[in-house]
């Protein structure tokens, strides 16, 4: 199994539980009256039971299982966005988080404005974006539309830049949800090619994906998830076996 | 183990230090500004001019409801200068306020999905509505310029003091309710109230010494505590009271006041940051 020891890790997922409390109300009327019946308003789910490991520098890892797993959860626990219940989560280096691109695009800015912006948020600074902002130019095969507003873009030029704005965020750790499906498919390939470029640079990955051979061809290791527990941990190849046989 | 995994550089993600990461990502902030500057009057003809027409109407309606049908202006000297020093503060309040408020749903769809300092939000609320507010200030000057308006230093230190107590307690009071509002959705609808409450609490159409009037003392200082009372009241000695023969009453010991205001809305911001600390957690599950 490639473990790690702990001194070269990059993410540290300790005992973490994950519950998520479904409250049926959004105004204190209603709560207030549900107080006085005592009738509950929330109800618990567990979407993360005790998951344990570790993910060492410039290791790829693959998060695989099927809808509703908990494996998007995971990676938003490791992104900050959410919080463990239990347990602790702990990252060393910049890490960008590329959940969802172009959750920061605004239509009405141009693709310039859009390019700045969402580098910034996703924790880029102007200096970074100014030297990288040609390259992203070019690998969104955007051109002249790049000072266009976004809303008259194709949802294909929209995918491309986001990602490519995503992509060129190359920080210490990247955490990629389902971006692999962006595009048609040259534009696939080249994304493929890119992670391959930024894992021979030493950048640690996890990635989510429904498209497995991909997935299990970019990473060397697999991390396999089932209603919200880890049920094998191991090379990506057997992972994939794993999830298949069920 | 033997050092702690904090040693060696390691951090929890999304547990960040609040309003010290907006300071330290400034270059983020700045271009949100931009953003909710460029977008906001975005498809409209008018497009900033917006921020104009929108005080100047408030202004007339006011001025001929009360400074002429009530004639206030004829008891007031420079009535309308008076009026517009008070109603601009109270703007930058409401819309700061009002603005902070519903800047995390808002941004729900980014605060879901990325991990960025949500403080970021309401504090570039604050800074949009005082970049809005600057021009006002400026109308406001210019007039003042040309009806002979001659301040004293202190009086400008007023004017700055003014800005800052509502600058610190808007985007206070917007933490507060902008994270209340991921909840409860009440809490916008409640800063809409407090708004329109607000330019009547504070001396913005009728002097104060209207309220000594009416009010027994220990009242009067429970409504001059208000520290937006007070920042309308160092807009008003500040712009107001140099175009005027200088009789007019204005309250007592204003700057000392302005400290206390400052330190009350100081207290506010800090409350706001602990209670956004305590329920920035479920912001993501709760959008």
């Amino acid at each position: 199994m490639p473990r790690t020891s702990e001194t070269d890790a990059r993410i540290i997922v300790r005992n973490v539980d994950k519950r998520f409390v479904l409250r049926h109300t959004h105004s204190l009327k209603e709560t207030f009256i549900s107080l006085i019946r005592r009738k509950s308003l929330v109800t618990t789910f567990e979407a993360l039971h005790d998951i344990d490991f570790e993910i060492g520098e410039g290791e790829s890892v693959a998060l695989l299982g099927f809808n509703g797993s908990g494996k998007s959860t995971l990676l938003k626990l490791m992104s900050g966005v959410l919080r463990p219940d239990r347990g602790q989560i702990l990252t060393r280096g910049r890490i960008a988080g590329l959940i969802e691109v172009g959750a920061g695009f605004h239509p009405d800015l141009s693709g310039r404005e859009n390019v700045y912006l969402n580098a910034a948020i996703l924790g880029m600074s102007r200096k970074e974006v100014d030297e990288r902002f040609d390259d992203i130019v070019a690998f969104s095969e955007i051109g002249d539309f790049i000072d266009t507003e976004v809303k008259h873009y194709s949802s294909g030029m929209f995918v491309r830049l986001a990602f490519a704005v995503a992509i060129h965020t190359t920080l210490d750790i990247m955490l990629v949800d389902e971006v692999l499906s962006v595009g048609d498919e040259p534009f696939q390939k080249k994304c493929i090619a890119k992670l391959r470029e930024l894992q021979s640079q030493g950048k640690t990955m996890v990635v989510v994906s429904h498209d497995l051979d991909t997935v299990s061809r970019l990473c060397e290791r697999g991390i396999l998830i089932n209603k919200g527990r880890v049920v094998f941990d191991g090379g990506s190849a057997d992972a994939v076996a794993a999830m298949r046989a069920g | 183990m033997i050092t702690a995994p904090q040693n060696r550089g390691f951090v929890e993600p999304g547990h960040g230090s609040g309003l010290l990461d907006v300071g330290r990502r400034r270059y983020l902030l700045s271009l949100l500004v931009r953003k909710e500057v460029q977008v906001r009057y975005r498809g409209s003809v008018l497009g900033w001019l917006w921020s104009y027409v929108k005080p100047t109407f408030q202004f007339l309606v006011f001025f001929l409801a009360l400074g002429v049908f009530l004639q206030q202006n004829r008891n007031m000297e420079s009535y309308p200068i008076y009026l517009f020093s008070g109603l601009i503060v109270i703007n930058l309040f409401n819309e700061a306020f009002g603005n902070g408020t519903r800047s995390i749903v808002d941004n729900g769809a980014l605060i879901k999905k990325i991990y960025l300092p949500r403080e970021m939000f309401p504090v570039s609320s604050t800074i949009v509505a005082f970049v809005n507010f600057l021009p006002q200030l400026v109308v406001t000057l210019i007039v003042c310029l040309l009806v002979g308006w001659h301040p004293e230093p202190t009086q400008i230190l007023g004017l700055v003091l003014g800005m800052l107590i509502v600058i610190v307690l808007s985007t206070g009071l917007g933490m507060l309710f902008g994270a209340a509002n991921v909840s409860f959705r009440d809490s916008q609808n409640f800063v809409e109230l407090i708004a329109l409450v607000a330019t009547w609490a504070s001396p913005v159409l009728y002097p104060w010494t209207t309220v000594r009037k009416v009010l027994p003392d220990w009242l009067l200082q429970i409504y001059l505590v208000n520290p937006l009372t007070t920042a309308v009241e160092l807009f008003h000695a500040g712009l107001w009271f140099p175009t005027t023969s200088e009789t007019a009453d204005l309250p007592p010991d204003l700057l000392l006041k302005g400290g206390l205001a400052l330190v009350i809305a100081v207290i506010v911001l800090l409350l706001g940051q602990l209670v956004f600390r305590r329920l920035e957690g479920r912001f993501a599950q709760d959008l």
